[in-house]
């Protein structure tokens, strides 16, 4: 049963120097209570798709494609429908938290204001329900952590209040944007059992380039390169028999498989290469590569490549 | 070839009652020409304090760095200045590193025009720098925000190589970089340090990655080398609480 469902999504942004191809023809579902990694390296579009689904790019923007979110399109939307969504049945956990959360409010009231807008509770109703959320998400002594400033968190705290915020209104789908960035090993692993935890009953799109988290946490991966995606698969099948060359790769690069870079750079997504777009890096390139631009192709397992090698 | 003995940076705060925050404490370690040891650790636990006091970026406490029997600590100002270029440090954020306001050619030439290599050497050098870290010959009329976090990491490189260190301290050069750039810039500092017998402390708060570049490893935890040992050792048979922590559940792709 699918929650979220993209349809050739494409988001633009008009630049002096050009269009930049941001997302260009994305189809992406996420099913109730599945947790969907998206990797991919810098660049690649991924923080703005997930920016998209909260309808959180500014208006000069060329979007095209639907967004459905139990059959309604969240990019036909009024305003005031999507603020109702946004941060309600669908929660964001923003990029780095120091600089998410307002440093002149106390994080109390940071999370108060996502209840009292959504769930209508009076302040000292909020103020009893945030202390159980910073609970929850096992801040130690709640109590006083409520009236802490930002800075006065660790960056693993910090994280957790975005947790706890996130979760403040209930939601049925979280987008979280590189929870794990920036975080020591051991408090890296302490949030992804907690995400894991607070996740079990909803759905999660979780954003990473950090592949060890993603295997950790979710149930499948969609690999993403220069705006579009190349890859969709279960994590156990991605991780163990990577299809596409760029998948293959990106596993290859980690220092525990043995640090093999993938050739060249990423392209930029104003002028992406024609054909297939990874075709200028990749080690199995053909003839076709450099003048078709591939389709995604289901295969029988589940698992859909964009590759002419699976053509 | 480098020994560091005793080792202390305290920072004070507070001007009537004054505390002190044990950044370094007490640290002793030595490293053998041509080794790399990997510096692991918590953010906060000292370990950038410790890789800038080697070098005097900032002034230590107390204690001695002896790099091959002069006590860096000992040195003034001119004395400094002469021995600096033998030891120099890579920083964790490539595009901070650079004036964003200089072309990569006028970067790579700064620390040669220091060495006062001759003008008509320099274009040449730079050249040949560029060749070394793998940078293409039209990367030298562009500034750093055209190029990408991968490629400054590797003008950065360009400069440390123009002053030809004996000891590099690199503080988690790759911490900003995806994967696939990590792994390229990874193999590139491995290969330099093959072909021109550099001797690193590496820091990283990335267990796989210190496991891949070092001979040894130390522990870094509160400010304290609290282990230290050959990389196998401290992965199958780790003798502090912490370093147990560190490598017991660290996650397996």
């Amino acid at each position: 049963m699918n929650l979220l469902k993209i349809k050739a999504l494409r988001v633009y942004f008009p630049t002096d120097d050009g269009i930049v191809k941001a997302v260009d023809g994305v189809d992406l579902n996420i099913k109730r209570e599945e947790i969907l990694g998206l990797i991919g390296e810098t660049g690649c579009g991924k923080t703005v798709l997930g920016m998209s689904i909260m309808r959180l790019i500014q208006s000069t923007t060329l979007t095209d494609g639907e967004i459905i979110y139990k059959d309604r399109d969240l990019l036909s939307l009024s305003d005031d429908e999507m603020r109702k969504i946004r941060g309600g049945e669908i929660a964001m956990i923003l990029q780095n938290p120091m600089t998410s959360l307002n440093p002149v409010i106390r994080v109390g009231e940071q999370i108060a204001e996502t209840i009292r807008l959504h769930q209508g509770l009076d302040k000292k109703a909020a103020r009893k329900r945030v202390i159980e959320m910073l609970r929850d998400v096992r801040i130690p002594d709640p109590e006083k952590s409520v009236d802490s400033y930002p800075h006065q968190l660790s960056g693993g705290m910090q994280e957790r209040v975005m947790i706890a915020m996130a979760l403040a209104s209930d939601p049925e789908l979280i987008i979280a944007d590189e929870p794990t960035k920036g975080l020591d090993v051991t408090v890296k692993r302490e949030i992804i059992r907690l995400m894991k935890e607070v996740t079990a009953k909803r759905s999660m799109l979780f954003i990473t380039h950090d592949l060890g988290a993603a295997a950790e946490i979710c149930d499948n991966i969609a690999v993403m390169y220069a705006g579009e995606l190349l890859e969709h698969a279960s994590v156990d099948s991605i991780f163990s028999e990577p299809l596409h060359p760029y998948s293959e790769g990106l596993l290859n690069s980690l220092p525990e498989r043995g640090l093999k870079p993938i050739r060249g750079i990423s392209p930029s997504l104003i002028d992406t290469p024609q054909g297939c777009r990874f075709h200028p890096r990749c080690d199995y390139a053909m003839e076709i590569c450099r003048e078709k631009h591939p389709e995604m192709v289901k295969l029988e397992d589940g698992r859909a490549v964009r590759c002419f090698l699976y053509a | 070839m480098l020994e560091v003995k005793g080792l202390s940076k305290y920072f004070s705060s507070g001007i009537l009652r004054k505390r002190y925050t044990k950044a370094v404490d007490d640290v002793n370690f030595s490293i053998k020409r041509g080794e790399t040891l990997g510096l692991v650790g918590e953010s906060g636990c000292g370990k950038t304090t410790l890789g800038r006091s080697i070098l005097r970026l900032i002034e230590p406490t107390a204690g001695k760095v002896l790099f091959d029997g002069i006590d860096i600590l000992k040195l003034n100002k001119k004395e400094l200045r002469t021995f600096r270029p033998r030891m120099q440090m890579i920083f964790q954020d490539p595009d901070a590193s650079l004036n964003p306001r200089m072309k990569i050619r006028e970067s790579i030439a700064e620390p040669l025009k220091l060495q006062r290599v001759e003008k008509c050497e320099i274009e040449g050098k730079v050249q040949e720098l560029m060749e070394k870290v793998g940078l293409s010959p039209e990367h030298a009329n562009r500034y750093p925000h055209q190029l990408s976090g991968g490629q400054n990491q590797r003008v950065v490189l360009a400069r440390v190589l123009a002053l030809n260190p004996d000891f590099i301290v690199a503080d988690e050069p790759t911490s900003a970089l995806d994967v696939s750039v990590q792994a390229q810039i990874l193999n590139l500092i491995q290969d330099l340090k093959r072909e021109l017998n550099l001797t690193l402390l590496f820091i990283s708060h990335d267990l796989e990655v210190v496991r891949y570049m070092s001979d040894r490893i130390a522990v870094m935890y509160g400010g304290k080398i609290v282990e230290m040992g050959d990389v196998e050792d401290i992965f199958n048979n780790a003798k502090h609480p912490y370093t147990k922590l560190l490598v017991s559940g660290k996650e397996v792709v």
